[in-house]
């Protein structure tokens, strides 16, 4: 009871300097709704819209049906229809179509014959895994057509009926119109969380040192634990507020709802925003100045938290080495309980063990930065 | 002059003065370049793949075994029954599911049609996309095989079928390695995220310390001061960008196709914008915490997201197109992506390099001019 009566004037005061300085405020609410915004509707992988160019030699009736049947389909645009091979380089080298269709001359004739006939595909491969599609798609443009023009030789000799020997559907669970947004939000609230938990949890308690004021708050009867307690509560209850924003947001626009329990996401949130506390307090008990504290945290947030969690990039596909690193960032665990919970709507039995890692690996921080603290006096 | 190298002296006295930065500044960009380069991978393999195989005949081995010698999947899981697969996936052992009903060899056989089902895990962006795709090319193909299997036998009737196949040549990196696409990403987001936090505290340190007034009294102009703030960090800038180009040439083998003179030229016109947009910030900000602040949020943020270091700027919004025109980030990609990969030169990447000069020169004006405003 001493104790909260204690803690209370800390954390007002904690409270007092968030409101006071608006920027920080706006930054910390407004920021991750701007984000959420921009990756429901601006940033996806989806390869649609490839810009290409088209060279026909041939100009016949059917090397003009080939063509059209490439931008007749939601994934290439025809922006550019040559009338010289030399402007192909041109094109492709300032980047103004990722992809140049050559039909050559005798490509009608071939096809009338009943022989093979071939079409050249120039693709960009700068951005490999864009090209990659392109190259799928491509191919199974040219696939179809060749399927269409041999089923239409042997319904012309009678061998009606022929149909594909096999239909295949691919479904898509727990996201059947692949949205972005809806794959993203977890990843999200995992990579704004750590970040504005960390940062704001390290500059807080190193100000205060830089300042000098940290000496005033030693030699007041707040007890060391009371004085952390403190000054983390309040930047765990805004980041809290900041989690369920993002939620809100993410149903109000993109209807996106929370599948599993509400009380397991809730649980998770509490235990992952305790590791960032951590990650902060540690950052704090290393830097003396807001500046390396600063520059610390986006090191050991920003990037890692957005590339090396499976936010973005599969954690699969990294060199066995680099996952190994992949295991000492808290986001990786958060996101697979998240992803559980928000899209799958499964239960702990899913994500017990990343839920265990989390627990350990915020007790170790606080216990790691305590003790530091505590031989150094703060 | 004199006054500039005065100030270039005091900043290069107080750099030295907190060695903890020292590591900040060179080997931590390196460090992380080394690992995200090796991260940012967006060649998807090793999809893990359940494999629900209910009729077990001759076809469906055949089927899967395509699956499994493409290269793209891994047999992860192989599930007897549909709640098996449920079960799978949920627990995320696997991404991918296939099912093959039963009698599918034998109503083949019979030439009834059949289905095939493929399951993917949507809660996973690249993944999702790709495994679609590579499992309709492997099954596309099937098809094709076997519609052609069945024209053979109508052959002897004395038909000449027509066909069409592609030739696919592809340019700039052959072998679709996403490394050398993202490789000079890394570095850019790296170098522009370094060099706008280290100026973004150079002058709200001495508002928020109280030396300002200091400098204030003394005779040294506005632009001296900047230029004196600026020039040790054009210096740090510089020996990171050179360490960087070395990890991306000679440890990841990013080759540069294009000049090295204007390479070293863009990147240099590049760290002027990123340090005066942490000037810019530092003249608006009144204490550290709010110019990392608002370095972070609204500068840095922006920058990774919509630059098209990692998400293609074609399939944004058009409002939000025109919006990433204002980041700088944008331009120095196309262009080191240009030399790195393409080769191409100044005709092809003039516009791009005058337009980062001009937002360079702009921005470290308008610190200027906002800077003189606060002595007065």
């Amino acid at each position: 009871m001493k104790m909260l009566r204690r803690l209370k004037p800390i954390i007002k005061k904690e409270f007092r300097q968030v409101f006071r300085d608006l920027r920080t405020l706006v930054v910390l609410v407004f920021m991750p709704i701007f984000l959420l915004i921009l990756f429901g509707y601006a940033l996806n992988f989806d390869v649609r819209h490839i810009k290409m160019a088209a060279y026909d030699e041939d100009k016949s009736a059917a090397s003009r049906e080939f063509i059209s049947s490439f931008f007749h389909s939601e994934y290439f645009d025809l922006k550019y229809y040559l009338t010289s091979k030399s402007q192909v380089n041109e094109l492709l080298d300032e980047g103004k179509v990722s992809m140049v269709l050559l039909v050559p001359h005798d490509f009608s004739r071939k096809i009338l014959r009943g022989e093979k006939a071939s079409v050249q595909l120039l693709i960009d491969g700068s951005n490999a895994n864009q090209a990659a599609t392109v190259v799928g798609y491509a191919t199974g443009m040219v696939q179809s057509y060749s399927l269409k023009v041999i089923t239409e030789v042997l319904m012309r000799r009678g061998a009606s009926n022929f149909a594909l020997p096999v239909d295949f559907r691919p479904r898509i669970w727990y996201n059947p119109e692949l949205q972005s947004a809806r794959f993203l939000i977890p990843g999200l609230i995992a990579f704004i969380l750590m970040l504005s938990c960390v940062i704001s949890t390290s500059l807080s308690v190193v100000r205060e040192k830089e300042r000098g004021t940290m000496e005033q708050l030693i030699v007041s009867p707040v007890k060391p634990l009371e004085l952390i307690l403190g000054k983390t509560i309040p930047y765990m209850l805004i980041s809290l507020v900041t989690a369920y924003l993002i939620l809100l947001i993410g149903w109000l626009l993109f209807d996106i709802s929370v599948k599993g329990s509400q009380l397991q996401l809730f649980i998770i949130t509490i235990l992952y925003l305790f590791v960032a506390l951590g990650v902060g307090l540690f950052i704090s008990a290393i830097a003396n100045t807001q500046q390396l504290a600063f520059q610390l945290s986006l090191l050991l947030t920003m990037l890692p938290t957005m590339l090396l969690s499976g936010f973005v990039f599969p954690i699969k596909n990294m060199p066995a080495a680099i996952q190994i690193f992949t295991y000492i960032i808290p986001a990786r665990y958060f996101l697979v309980a998240l992803r559980s919970i928000i899209l799958k709507g499964v239960g702990w039995s899913a994500f017990w063990p990343e839920l265990l890692y989390l627990l350990i690996f915020g007790v170790l921080l606080v216990a790691l930065s305590w003790s530091r603290m505590r031989k150094k006096r703060l | 002059m004199k006054a500039i190298i005065h100030i270039i002296r005091k900043e290069f006295i107080q750099l030295r003065r907190d060695p903890r930065m020292f590591p900040i500044i060179f080997i931590a960009p390196l460090v992380q370049l080394l690992i995200l380069g090796y991260a940012v991978n967006l060649d998807i393999r090793n999809i893990s793949l359940a494999v629900c195989d209910q009729d077990n005949s001759r076809q469906s081995r055949e089927l899967l075994s395509q699956f499994t010698n493409s290269g793209y999947f891994q047999i992860a899981a192989r599930p007897q029954t549909i709640n098996q697969v449920d079960r799978a996936m949920d627990h995320g052992r696997a991404s991918m599911a296939i099912v093959i009903p039963e009698k599918f060899g034998s109503k083949l056989n019979a030439r009834k049609p059949v289905q095939v089902q493929v399951i993917v895990d949507g809660s996973e962006a690249l993944q999702t996309s790709a495994g679609i795709q590579y499992a309709s090319i492997i099954l596309n193909r099937y098809i094709q095989n076997l519609a052609l299997q069945r024209l053979e036998q109508v052959k002897g009737l004395g038909l000449k079928l027509p066909q069409l196949n592609a030739e696919l040549r592809i340019w700039y990196n052959p072998d679709l390695k996403s490394r050398n696409f993202m490789v000079p990403g890394v570095l850019a987001t790296l170098l522009m995220i370094l060099t706008t936090l280290l100026t973004s505290l150079a002058i709200v340190k001495e508002k928020e310390v109280g030396t300002m007034e200091q400098l204030m009294v003394t005779p040294i102009r506005p632009y001296a001061l900047i230029i004196g703030k600026l020039a040790p960090f054009v210096l740090i800038g510089t020996i990171d960008v050179i360490l960087a180009m070395l990890v991306a040439v000679y440890w990841f083998k990013v080759p540069i196709q294009g000049s090295l003179l204007l390479l070293s030229l863009v990147c240099l016109v590049f760290l002027m914008t990123t340090l005066g947009l942490g000037l810019f910030i530092s003249t608006i900000s009144r204490t550290q915490q709010q110019a990392m602040m608002t370095a972070a949020f609204f500068v840095i943020m922006p920058m990774i997201y919509l630059s098209g270091f990692a998400f293609p700027i074609e399939n944004m919004p058009k409002l939000i197109q025109y919006f990433t025109y204002l980041l700088p980030l944008r331009y120095f990609i196309i262009i080191i992506r240009g030399l790195f990969l393409k080769g191409v030169g100044w005709h092809e990447l003039g516009t791009q390099v005058l337009t980062l000069a001009i937002f360079g020169a702009a921005i470290l004006t308008v610190s200027i001019i906002r800077f003189r405003k606060k002595i007065g």
